[in-house]
């Protein structure tokens, strides 16, 4: 396959970035699109100019490090990682652009990486449980009744590549935030800070500048791992009945 | 950090879904009573008289009216700052846009905001037309039967009701589904019946609005 890439440039935060236009030549479908690109990159390693920086780890859709948006769609025409994409979705002779995340809370590092620690500051502010360490737990301690065990790890799919925001018309980090809501709200090891988390977690993802949700539903069409609108419904549902519960601070 | 309804952007949001609730509820009562023109001037301009007598003798002439009147401001305002607010705040989440654009959600979700703004320039008009007669030539205090039918002599007056109207339809189209979801009441297996009641809610409302000036225009009403 013989393709025309338009590819976003961009040296580092503060500097001005434009789309660059690249030919590519001998991909074959059976190809990733990021070894599509490691192979653009191979050839402007030779020729002595900058390789395209992107971000990327486990190639098999589980980690959430690959963050392209591929003719304006977050990784792409498939519902999968952009690691996960092949070129046989493509067709010969095809223009293709890519483009980072664009979120005000995920600024550009360079290239098509993007600074996602906004998420990590999402999670350190609640999304995790308190449990006693040392000796470990008796496994039949805490009954876990399956259809709560089925909704937590429907949430807990979510890789936290940030898909969503991309994708979101607002910048919206909701269904990034619900999935972790949602994933530890239903099981009972994280029922003793239920409150509390919806609350901290809402609260720091307003603080980082993300949008707000008006139900547009790209994110859930675009989440790589299928977490749906619905994920949100669920956790407005707790901040209201949290916000009830909590005295204000 | 902020834990205040307002202060935040899901606690704002409840605060446009309930705004907006209120105001559905009261344009599906409105729309009702407005229908009663076409049973004649006797009915309607009796209908607008026990308006103003609603709740007598425990409150005073015009007093349920009133209270109406001050909720209905109160709806709009907080859900017009909302909107305003909580817009602004999603447009600074992207300051650089993408190259490559594509719009996939519905028609009636990128219109909210212009939507949302024509219906208010339309209720600042409506009201300067039909409650206060400022702009309405021939304009009779206490005769609403005769006040819409001269309204809606004018095509352009028509076109005005009739566009608002569409937009009305639209903006609770999207609006009503997507309260239900802001305020926790949607789930998979109920979100079906969520869309087709806002649709139902949309369609019957533009519908029944529009009757009217449509009514006029025919001569059906004159
Ligand atoms: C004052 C003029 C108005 C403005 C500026 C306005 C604007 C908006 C905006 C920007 C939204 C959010 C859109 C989104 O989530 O994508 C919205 C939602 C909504 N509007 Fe309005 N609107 C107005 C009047 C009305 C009226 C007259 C009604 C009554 C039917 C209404 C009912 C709703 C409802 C129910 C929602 C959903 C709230 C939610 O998403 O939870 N609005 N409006
Ligand atoms: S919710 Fe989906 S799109 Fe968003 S971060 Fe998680 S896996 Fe990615
Ligand atoms: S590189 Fe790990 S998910 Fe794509």
């Amino acid at each position: 396959m013989k393709l025309t890439l338009r590819i976003w440039r961009q040296h580092d935060t503060e500097a001005p970035g434009g789309m660059a236009t690249y030919d590519v030549d001998g991909i074959s479908p059976g190809m990733s699109f990021l070894e599509m690109l490691d192979t653009l990159n191979e050839r402007l390693t030779v020729e002595g100019e900058e390789p395209v920086a992107f971000d990327h780890d486990c190639r098999e859709g589980i980690c959430g490090a690959c963050s392209l948006v591929i003719n304006g769609e977050a990784h792409g025409p498939e519902r999968t990682t952009a690691c996960q994409l092949h070129m046989r979705s493509f067709r010969d002779g095809d223009t293709i652009d890519v483009e980072p995340w664009r979120a005000a809370a995920f600024p550009v590092v360079r290239d098509l990486v993007v600074d996602r620690a906004a998420f990590d500051r999402i999670i350190q502010s609640g999304g995790y449980v308190s449990v006693p360490t040392g000796s470990a737990p008796e496994a039949h301690a805490t009954p876990v009744p399956k259809a709560a065990a089925d909704s937590a790890f429907e949430h807990a799919e979510c890789i936290g590549c940030g898909a969503c925001v991309a994708a979101c018309p607002n910048g919206s980090a909701m269904l990034f935030t619900s999935a972790k809501v949602n994933h530890l709200g239903a099981l009972p090891q994280g029922a003793p800070e239920r409150e509390t988390r919806v609350l901290d977690m809402v609260a720091q993802m307003d603080a980082e500048g993300f949008g707000g949700c008006t139900l547009a539903g790209e994110c859930a069409t675009a989440c790589p791992k299928g977490i749906p609108l619905t994920s949100i419904t669920a956790m407005n549902r707790e901040w209201l009945r949290a916000s009830r519960k909590v005295p204000r601070s | 950090m902020a834990r205040t309804v307002w202060g935040s952007t899901v606690g704002k949001k409840a605060v446009m879904a309930v705004s907006g609730l209120v105001m559905l509820l009261y344009l599906v009562v409105h729309m009702f009573g407005n229908l009663k023109i076409f049973f004649g001037p006797g009915t309607f301009d009796s209908y607008a008289h026990w308006l103003r007598t609603l709740g007598e003798p425990f409150l005073h002439y015009e007093w349920a009216l009133w209270i109406i009147r001050v909720g209905l401001v109160v709806a709009v305002v907080a859900h017009g700052v909302a909107a305003y607010q909580l817009s602004r705040r999603d447009l600074r989440s992207r300051p650089v846009g993408y190259v490559h654009t594509k719009a996939r959600s519905s028609y009636a979700t990128r219109t909210m905001r212009w939507g949302g703004v024509i219906l208010a320039l339309f209720i600042v008009w409506h009201l300067l037309d039909l409650t206060t007669g400022t702009v309405q030539r021939g304009f009779v205090p206490g005769h609403p039967y005769h006040n819409v039918v001269a309204a809606f002599h004018d095509w352009w007056n028509n076109a005005i009701y009739i566009v608002a109207m569409l937009a009305l339809g639209l903006h609770v189209r999207h609006g009503f589904w997507s309260a239900a979801q802001t305020l926790g009441a949607g789930s998979a297996t109920r979100n079906r019946v969520l869309k087709g009641t806002a649709n139902a809610l949309a369609l019957v409302l533009t519908a029944g609005f529009v009757a009217v000036p449509v009514g006029v225009m025919t001569g059906l009403v004159s």
